[in-house]
């Protein structure tokens, strides 16, 4: 059994069929990273992972669970387990970084408060920002506040971080930090959905790449594939733009 | 003008005033109770619960605060409901109380529009992130969203105490002593018909002028932060 199996998923904003019949299973300890031009359907499909945004017809089963039989099983739980990342970050604005850290964790895990703040300086620690457990998310650079993100996210020890486009709201001197973090993450063998315009992170740490164009998956395949021979003229197209090859 | 009256009759303004100050401010304070809930009812996703808070906001801000104020005052104890009938304060409590539920209906009204806004103020990342986290909707709506929005529109509810205070003289006519129920009895004891009312008036004018100021100040001190 796959971690993730996705089946014939659709999603429609009114009219607009954003994603049309998408399957894609996703395995335990798997880095997939997804690219494809803009408009194409990639933060729907990871949002609709963890239903931020709602399916409107298909199946998603996250360890053996449907995510959309509310009958039988609590999103909220479900969600646990499954860390996002945002482009632009989303820290709680009026917590500092370890109430960002601790909160979920203390509140739907039980765990005491030291218990808590042990593992977010552990995290901490893991993202180099130790000495900013004090700090307001405005005190902070784009890079640490996405990195204070991550480890929020990490807090709840998910199975499986879905990441949309993490460096993208970033100055590019700030990138680096991040994509460090994410690429410990990977080596640590952390399961991982990844949206990302950097096509040499997607070279160096992806497992599998997809391309996704106007709801669809056009092409997949490890990045050595995807980078040197993509089939779909699509893919191609896409690829010379962003990569200035072919 | 004559003021001497003042030195026989100062506790009936201090006393009135300290009324006035405090059925402002429970009105203020079940008014924004009233207020979250309509507001979270509002913005919801159910049609019939936005329709119940619409239906309440609409029919109270199209109906005059004197006329809600009778209704509780005389139309709850007709439905059976009677209020405690004892004095706290120097003030009988059953009175202080219609007059408290009056106004706080009324207030919740506006206070639910404040919160609305305020709600809708924040960056939807905030929810996402609550809820991506496995927050329960409301849990990231008390934890996250409403402290934010809280801190946004604390101006605004700073107005509202204000406008409150100011609207709060209407339950003299029930019989709570308030400031200017005072200034009325200070009227008929003196035979002075004008003069407690200036004393009143500027005791008004000094409790909101001062009241804006400070609004004022926590604006600013937002604007900076
Ligand atoms: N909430 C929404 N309501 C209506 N349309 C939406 C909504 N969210 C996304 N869309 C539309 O769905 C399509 C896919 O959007 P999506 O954000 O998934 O693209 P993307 O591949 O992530 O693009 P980008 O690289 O620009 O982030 C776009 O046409 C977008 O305008
Ligand atoms: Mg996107």
């Amino acid at each position: 059994m796959s971690m993730i199996e996705i089946s014939d998923l659709n999603k429609y904003f009114g009219k607009l069929h954003v994603l049309k019949g998408i399957d894609l299973k996703v395995e335990t300890g798997e880095v997939v990273v997804v690219i494809g031009p803009s408009g194409s359907g990639k933060s729907t499909l990871l949002r609709c992972l963890n239903r931020l945004e709602e399916p409107s017809s298909g199946d998603i089963v996250f360890e053996g669970l449907s995510i959309l039989d509310d009958e039988n099983n609590d999103i909220n739980k479900l969600r646990q387990k499954m860390g996002m990342v945002f482009q632009q970050f989303n820290l709680f604005n009026h917590m500092d970084v370890m109430e960002n850290i601790t909160l979920a964790p203390i509140k739907l895990k039980n765990l005491k408060q030291a218990e808590a703040v042990s593992v977010a300086r552990d995290l901490l620690d893991k993202v180099g920002l130790l000495e900013k457990e004090k700090a307001y998310p405005a005190q902070l650079s784009g890079g640490q506040q996405q990195r204070i993100a991550i480890a929020r996210a990490l807090a709840m020890s998910p199975d499986v971080m879905l990441f949309d486009e993490p460096t993208s709201a970033l100055d590019p001197e700030m990138v680096g930090d991040v994509l460090k973090v994410m690429k410990d993450l990977a080596a640590e063998g952390m399961t991982m959905i990844i949206v990302t315009h950097e096509m040499s992170f997607a070279r160096d740490v992806a497992d599998r790449v997809l391309i996704m164009d106007e709801g669809i998956i056009i092409e997949e395949g490890n990045p050595q594939k995807i980078f040197n021979q993509p089939e779909h003229p699509r893919a191609k197209d896409f690829l010379s733009r962003v990569l200035g090859i072919f | 003008m004559d003021f001497s009256f003042l030195g026989d009759y100062k506790y009936f303004f201090i006393n009135g005033t300290r009324i006035t100050i405090m059925l402002a401010f429970f009105a203020v304070l079940f008014g924004i109770m009233i207020g979250i809930i309509l507001a979270m009812l509002k913005i919801s996703h159910n049609k019939i619960l936005r329709a119940i808070a619409s239906s309440y906001i609409e029919f109270i801000r199209g109906t005059p605060l004197l006329v809600q104020l009778f209704i509780i005052y005389y139309g709850l104890p007709y439905l059976g409901i009677q209020f405690p009938d004892f004095p706290l304060f120097g003030q009988n409590i059953g009175d202080f109380m219609a007059g408290v539920i009056a106004m706080s209906i009324n207030s919740g009204a506006y206070v639910a529009e404040i919160f609305r806004a305020g709600i809708q103020a924040v960056d939807k990342g905030q929810m996402e992130a609550a809820r991506s986290l496995g927050m329960p909707y409301l849990m990231a709506m008390k934890k996250i969203i409403l402290p934010q929005a809280f801190k946004n529109i604390l101006p605004a509810l700073g107005n509202e105490f204000i406008v409150v205070i100011k609207e709060s003289a209407i339950v003299s006519i029930i019989g709570i002593h308030d400031l200017m129920y005072n200034a009325d009895t200070v009227r008929g004891n003196t035979y002075k018909p004008f003069a407690p009312l200036i004393v009143a008036a500027l005791i008004y004018f000094v409790v909101t002028f001062t009241l804006s100021k400070f609004v004022g100040l926590l604006e600013k001190r937002m604007d900076t932060a």
